[in-house]
Order: C-alpha cells, then structure tokens, then sequence
C-alpha cells in the first residue's frame, strides 16, 4: 500500500490517525477542571509539535542513517524562516510561495555548508556546522540587520508590497493565509464542558508533517537509505571497496537542510516573523535532544521526541509556584510548603532541570530512546512480538 | 492478526464516541470569527490578564521584578492589601472591585528574552487561558514582536520595560501601548544636562551593544549632543554576549576622546563600566579636560552590580523608587511592604500598565481592545510617579518628564544608589510622531484590531 509493506503502512495510518485526532486526544481534560493545565491541544502548541516533528524527522535523516552529527541544523530553519518572511513581504500572504522558497533556500545552503563540513568527520564536522551556524546567527543578530532586522527580527507590515495581494481594507492586518484560508482560523466545538480546537494551520501544518513523514519512511526503506546505513556502520570498508560516500552523505546532509528549511517555512506561516535566536546554538542542539529522547534512527521516535520537549517547554513551564500552592492546598501548611518547594524545582522556570533528567534517563536506560520503551512495555504484554522482530532487524541494520 | 484488533477498536470508538455526541444533542459549533472580539470574557465572574515576563536568561532579575509588581497591581485591583496608586491615580473609575465587575486573575509565561519563545507564550495565554491582555517583557526585540503578534490576533499589549524607539516609532501598532521611556527621550534629557556639567566642546566616544536598542540609543545620544556642539570621534559595536570588554576600551585611550558613552543595558553594561574605571579612564586627563562616562540608560539592579563604579556617572531613568510624590510614595510603600525592599523602574512601568489598562476598560465599560484603544488614546493622567503624563494618539508613547540621574557618592544603603539631578520637563523630550528617529513619516499605527 503507498508502496509500503504493511508494518510501515500502518505505522504511517497510525501517524496519520494522530495527527488528525491531536486536537481531541491532547485535550483530555475538561475546560474548567484543575487537571486542564495539562491540555496541549491548542492551536500554538500543536502547530509545533507538527512543525518540530519535520524538523526532527528530516535531522534523523542524517544523523539516524549516516551517523553525522549536525550541531548546526537550527541554521537551516532559521534560513528557511527568513526566505518565507520576505516572501510573504513581498510576493504574497499566501504561504504556499513562502514554503516552496524556504525549502529551496534552506537546500542551497546546505549544499554549500555540507560540501565544506562533509570533508570531515566525526567531531570535527560537528564543530565545523556548529561554527556555521554560530556565524548564520552572528550575521542575522547584527552584520546584516537591514535584512534580518537584528534583535527585533521581522514582521509583515502594512506598508510592505506584497505584490500579487490585493489592496487591504482599511482596519486589515496582512494575515498568512492559504488561498483564502487563514492560519489562524479555527472551528472550536464544545463538547459538554470539554472545548475542542480544530484549528485550519495545524491541519495544513499536519499535512506537511505526513508527507515529510511519508518521504522519510521511502528513504529508510530505499537502497540509497541502506547506503547511508553503510556510512554509519563503517565508511572507511565502503571506502575501501572503490565506492565513493561523499555524494551520498551530502545528499543527505542536503535533504535534511530541506526538511529544515520547510520547518522554517511552516514556522513561518503559522505565525509570522521570525527571529535570530531561531538560529542559535541551542536551538540546534534541540533538535539533537529530540531525535535522541524519541530513538535515533527509528521513524517514529523523532516525531515522539519533538512532541515530548515542546510539551514540557509549553506546559511544565507554565506551572508556577501560585498553580502548584493551589493544588496542595489541602495539605497541611507546613507539608503543603515542602511540597511546593520540592516541586518547584521541578516545574516553571526550572523546566529544563526536569527535561534534563529524563533525557538522562532515557540515554542511560533506554539508549533507543521512546521507541525503545514503547518496545519494552510491548513485550512486557506479550503483543506486537512480531513488529518487535521487524524493528529489531531495522535497529541492528542501523547499528 | 494481531495488528487488526486494536484498529477495529479504535473505530469502535469513534463510532461510539460520534453516537455519544449524538445522543447528547448536537454540538455548539462556532468559528473564532464569531466572538464579538477575542476572548471577550462574557457572563465569567472574572478575566484573566498575561504577563509575559523573562524568568529564565539575562534579564531574570527584571522579570522577577515586574512579576513582584503584576501582582501587587492585581492585588490592589481587586481590592486587597492598601489600594497603592489607586489612591493616588487622577482618574477614578477603578474602585478595587475588580475590574468592570470581574474579579482579576492572571497567567504567566516566560519570554526567556528570546521573541520566539516570548510570542509562544503569550499565543498559548491566549488561546488556552484566554488572556484579555497581554503585557510585560524586559527587551525591546521581545516587546515588538508579541506587539506584533497582539496586534495580528486583537488582544491588546501593555509593553513593559522597552526603551528602544522602535516600539513605538517605525514598528508602533495599534493595539500596543509603552509607558516606558525611549531612547529619544533620554538623548534629549541627558545633552542639556551634560553640556553644563562638562562643557560644549567634547569628544565623545561610543560603546554600543550590537543590536536593535543600541542602534536606537546611539543614534539618539549622537544626535542631542551633537546638536549642542560635542563632537562623535568614533562609534564601536560591541557583540550582546561579550563579557571582557578591555579590547574595546584599549582603543579609547589611544583616540583623542575625552567622554565615553556606554550603550549597555544589564549585565553588559556593569561589564563594561567596570572595565573602564579599571583602566583609569576616570582618572584622566584628555585635553585639558577630565575624562568622563555616560551610560544612557540607567537602573538600580544595574547600579547595584557595577557597585562603586556608578559614583558620580550620569545617565537616564524613568523612574526612581526615591521621587517623593505621592504616587511613588504610596507604590513604594505597598511594594515594601510586600516584599520589604523599594521597587526597580521595571516593576513601577509594569504596575502602572496594568493599572492604566484596567481603568481603561472601566472607562469604556467593555473588554473590547477597540473601546480600550480609544480610552487610552490621548489620555492625560496624574499620581503615577511621574506627574503629568499624556498617552499620544498618534504613537502610543506615554510622554511625562525624565529623570537625569547620577550615582550616589555616599549611598545610606544597598538600594540608595542613584541620586535624581534633574527631571527634565516633558516639553524638552517631546518630538513629532514622524520623526525620522521613530520611522519616518512611513511610520503608522494601522487601526485597530478586536479580532
């Protein structure tokens, strides 16, 4: 089916049923209860989990199957943000062009820093795209701020040209839209004391996510996928037998910038402007974290690992010390006060202390990741033993 | 085979849960189109504010402050603790019963100072928690763009501590409001001050933090003093993150210069600062003149950092936790009294923000940002710490007096830093909305938005 065998057709149903279901599924909680706090299906949060999932999918792409660790991807994204923003600044709202643009612009410049950094290996070539990247940020943070706007980044204007849009009425704001459809419209359905976002961005935002997903599963599963397998496992016999891997490892490193770079379009699209910080070192050492947590070279573990850090970055940092006095409220003073400390450490502004631990978790104890727990909780039920098989024989290729 | 099981029952449930929906009658369907404006709390027994504020990065310790005052403020708003500038406020709509009725409640994110997590934060306050409002913010890069992103999905922004012109020159929306000064205003209230302390005849040299807000500082620095006869020997950028700043100081001394202008803000600027008295550029004698520093923007947090250095330095602020009016002494007070030491600027700009949006709605009698807008547009008030303030319709910049202040020789205590030395009236900082420091005439609010 799609020109799939079945177990990835329906890891990819599978995919494609969350994505359409996210807006439900994440919204387990009713509107008015304390326990809402932990919903995630609003628009802004889905948007990135769908959007980080490209971005983490198309990184997988090089690091899962070469084994090139990239600390600069977060330069592709941002390059791909600032073609769809000047696109729509001048061209059009409608976010088609600024994507097309993005994913091109995005894939230039990977060609141009992959050809340099693939010269190199191992931690060398992690320097290497780090330092490009570093310079992508120091160039948009201030060298070339009349084209990136510096710190203040860029925004659509009133006055921008925006050649093939017709005139704004007055009282009208430049909106990023799809043939008429705004990002920011949505359908909200309340379902007893339960409200539900349906929102139209996030459903074309999930549409980029499938397909990118659909591609990266052809590419797993094509020779050119097992190619790369053979670069990670050991370049030098590949080297040895006559066979020349450059072309390979850049073909991939420029996939992977593409991914990047519609990531940054879509970023675009669902909220228009962008900013320089996009673009720095912690945002590509990010990604890195997400295709880990979720299972390097896996095909679902990305996506798992974009959603999971968005979620805490989004929800666990929004719960401060008035939430949590609220919730243990029926403690005693005193225990009530320990609790909250305690936890306090945790949550709010010390979020990343909690990603922290858990990404140390699962590297110590589950190094493939998400994926791999999901595995072992699988077998510990005695089902899936025959995917378990299939994934395995895929894990081992990998290795 | 073991694969179909589970797929026939997710679609068991989906039939089930369609049926359910059925049963329970049809659900209410609308688009967010069909609100009258965004977020309109309706019939709830109250509404809820954003405050979007740095925790986590350089500007922390502001965050935390403003945070400090977005309580008080919400507090007072809702009729606990001694009411603070409510008393004192010129306009009396607000009575500490909420506002229009509703109790006040609030949400907060964390920018990280950064304007993309700054505007996921205040979408998600927005969409989840359905924030009226959003303000806050310790950076102008943050405050344009949730400004921005306030204006595309009709909420309005309360901005926080902002001081670059952009906010409200060449990127001034309509649904955006600064109570902050601006770099303008402290060029034009610190050349006149500086002229009779130093002379018309100097050479300055500029150290500006290479990004949005230092461009804006130099350019309105260089310009006042300019125009009053100094002249520009050399402006040098420096990177936001540096940290050692002798390299850029080294140069100073080989330039005939005899003021150095220092465009840093926080942690640059106690760098800095502490840099150059370490090389004994105060101690100077550059044609005949003592050698002197200036820093434009000034704050207590910063002052407290850089320590001894500040002793004697001018520079500009909004506000000083010692003016001695009656607004101020009951906002210090409340704030003491809470927290048990005097308030930053950024805390009075954040508090007196929320307080003037509350009483704008009360005044319009709706939550609707186009009611707000017009309530705030041109609106004079008194008590808030800075006498006779107007809101402009033309920008949204509050335009009140600045203070030129300078550091305390002999401070009593750790936050008696700064001494005010002239509250330069707001005639001698006013400027025309299309000034070509504010954008030009290109500049414009647009209208509205209620979205």
């Amino acid at each position: 089916m799609l020109g799939l065998k079945f177990s990835d057709f329906a890891l990819f149903m599978l995919v494609v049923l969350c994505v359409a279901l996210a807006p439900i599924l994440l919204n387990p909680f009713p509107a008015s209860s304390e326990l809402a706090q932990f919903n995630a299906g609003y628009p802004d949060l889905l948007q990135r989990f769908v959007i980080f999932g490209v971005f983490a999918v198309g990184f997988n792409i090089l690091f899962g199957l070469t084994g090139y660790l990239s600390f600069g991807h977060a330069a592709f994204l941002g390059i791909g943000s600032y073609a769809a923003i000047w696109m729509m600044k001048l061209l059009t709202m409608n976010v088609i062009p600024a994507i097309i643009l993005s994913v091109i612009v995005a894939g230039v410049f990977s060609l141009l820093v992959g050809y340099i950094s693939l010269r190199r290996s191992g931690i060398y070539f992690s320097i290497l795209t780090l330092a490009f990247a570093e310079m992508s940020y120091a160039l948009a943070y201030s060298v070339l701020t009349p084209i990136t706007g510096g710190e203040t980044g860029l925004q659509p204007k009133l006055s921008d040209p925006r050649i093939l849009d017709a005139e704004l009425s007055a009282g009208e704001s430049p909106a990023a839209n799809l043939f008429g459809i705004g990002m920011r419209d949505s359908y909200i359905v309340n379902f007893g004391d339960w409200v539900f976002t349906f929102n139209a961005g996030y459903y074309i935002a999930g549409l980029f996510l499938l397909v990118a997903f659909y591609l990266s599963i052809r590419i797993f599963r094509s020779p050119f996928g097992t190619m790369l397998r053979a670069v990670k496992s050991n370049q030098n016999r590949m080297s040895y037998t006559g066979l020349n891997t450059k072309p390979y490892t850049l073909a991939a490193f420029v996939i992977s910038g593409m991914y990047a770079g519609l990531a940054g379009g879509l970023l675009v699209a669902m909220d228009s402007q962008v900013g320089p910080e996009r673009m720095f070192w912690t945002a590509s050492g990010e990604v890195v974290l997400m295709t880990i947590l979720g299972g390097a070279g896996t095909l679902i573990g990305p996506v798992l690992g974009a959603g999971a850090i968005k979620y805490m970055e989004n929800i666990l940092s929004k719960i401060n010390e008035t939430v949590l006095k609220g919730w243990f409220e029926f403690l005693p003073d005193a225990a009530s006060e320990w609790v909250v400390l305690f936890l306090n450490m945790f949550t709010g502004k010390s979020w990343h202390l909690t990603l922290g631990l858990i990404f140390m978790l699962v590297v110590i104890f589950l190094p493939g990741g998400l994926v791999e727990g999901g595995q072992r909780i699988a077998r510990l039920f005695g089902i899936g033993k025959k995917r378990n098989q299939t994934v395995e024989s895929d894990s081992a290729a990998s290795k | 085979m073991t694969k179909k099981t589970p797929e026939l029952n997710r679609r068991g449930f989906i039939k089930a849960t369609a049926a359910g929906a059925l049963v329970t009658g049809a659900p209410t369907i609308f688009t967010s189109k069909a609100y009258g404006y965004a977020n309109d709390p309706g019939s709830a027994s109250s509404v809820t504010l954003g405050f979007n504020v740095p925790q986590s990065g350089p500007y922390a310790d502001e965050g935390a402050d403003e945070l400090r005052a977005y309580e008080l403020a919400v507090e007072h708003l809702n009729g606990g603790g001694d009411g603070g500038m409510l008393n004192t406020f010129s306009s009396k709509a607000l009575s500490g019963a909420g506002i229009l009725g509703k109790e006040v409640k609030y949400v907060t994110g964390d920018t990280q100072t950064k304007s993309d997590a700054a505007r996921a934060s205040a979408r998600s306050m927005i969409e989840k928690d359905g924030a009226v409002m959003i303000t806050g913010g310790s950076s102008s890069g943050v405050a344009v763009a949730v400004q921005a992103l306030c204006q595309e999905v009709g909420i309005i922004f309360m901005a926080g501590l902002t001081h670059s012109n952009d906010t409200t020159g060449k990127d001034r929306k309509a649904n955006g409001f600064r109570h902050f000064f601006n770099s303008y205003m402290s060029g034009a209230a610190l050349a006149p001050v500086l002229g009779n302390a130093y002379g018309k005849d100097r050479k300055a040299y500029h150290l500006t933090a290479d990004y949005n807000w230092g461009y804006t500082t130099e350019e309105a620095v260089t310009q006042a003093t300019e125009a009053m006869g100094w002249e520009t020997v050399n402006t040098v950028k420096t990177p936001l993150k540096e940290t050692d700043f002798s390299s850029y100081i080294a140069p100073v001394l080989q330039s005939d210069a005899d003021v150095l202008v220092l465009n840093h803000y926080g942690g640059n600027m106690v760098n800095s600062l502490t840099n150059a008295v370490q090389f004994g550029l105060r101690d100077k004698m550059v044609n005949g003149k003592q050698f002197e520093i200036v820093v434009p923007l000034y704050s207590r947090l910063m002052a407290k950092g850089a320590g001894a250095n500040v002793k004697g330095i001018y520079g500009s602020t909004n506000w000083h936790w010692s003016l001695t009016d009656e607004g101020s002494k009951a906002f210090v007070k409340s704030f003491g009294e809470k927290y048990g030491f005097p308030p930053s600027q950024a805390a009075h700009t954040c508090y007196v923000q929320t307080l003037l949006y509350a009483d704008a709605c009360e005044r319009a009698g709706s939550f609707d940002p186009c009611a707000v807008v017009e309530a705030l547009e041109g609106f004079e008030f008194d008590g808030m710490g800075n006498g006779k303030t107007l809101y402009r319709a033309e920008d949204h910049q509050c335009f009140k007096d600045v203070l030129v202040v300078k550091g305390k020789e002999n401070p009593d205590n750790e936050f008696d830093l700064l001494e005010v030395v002239e509250v330069t009236p707001v005639d001698q900082v006013m400027y025309e909305p299309n000034h070509p420091q504010m954008g030009g005439a290109e500049a414009t609010l647009g209208s509205c938005n209620a979205g």
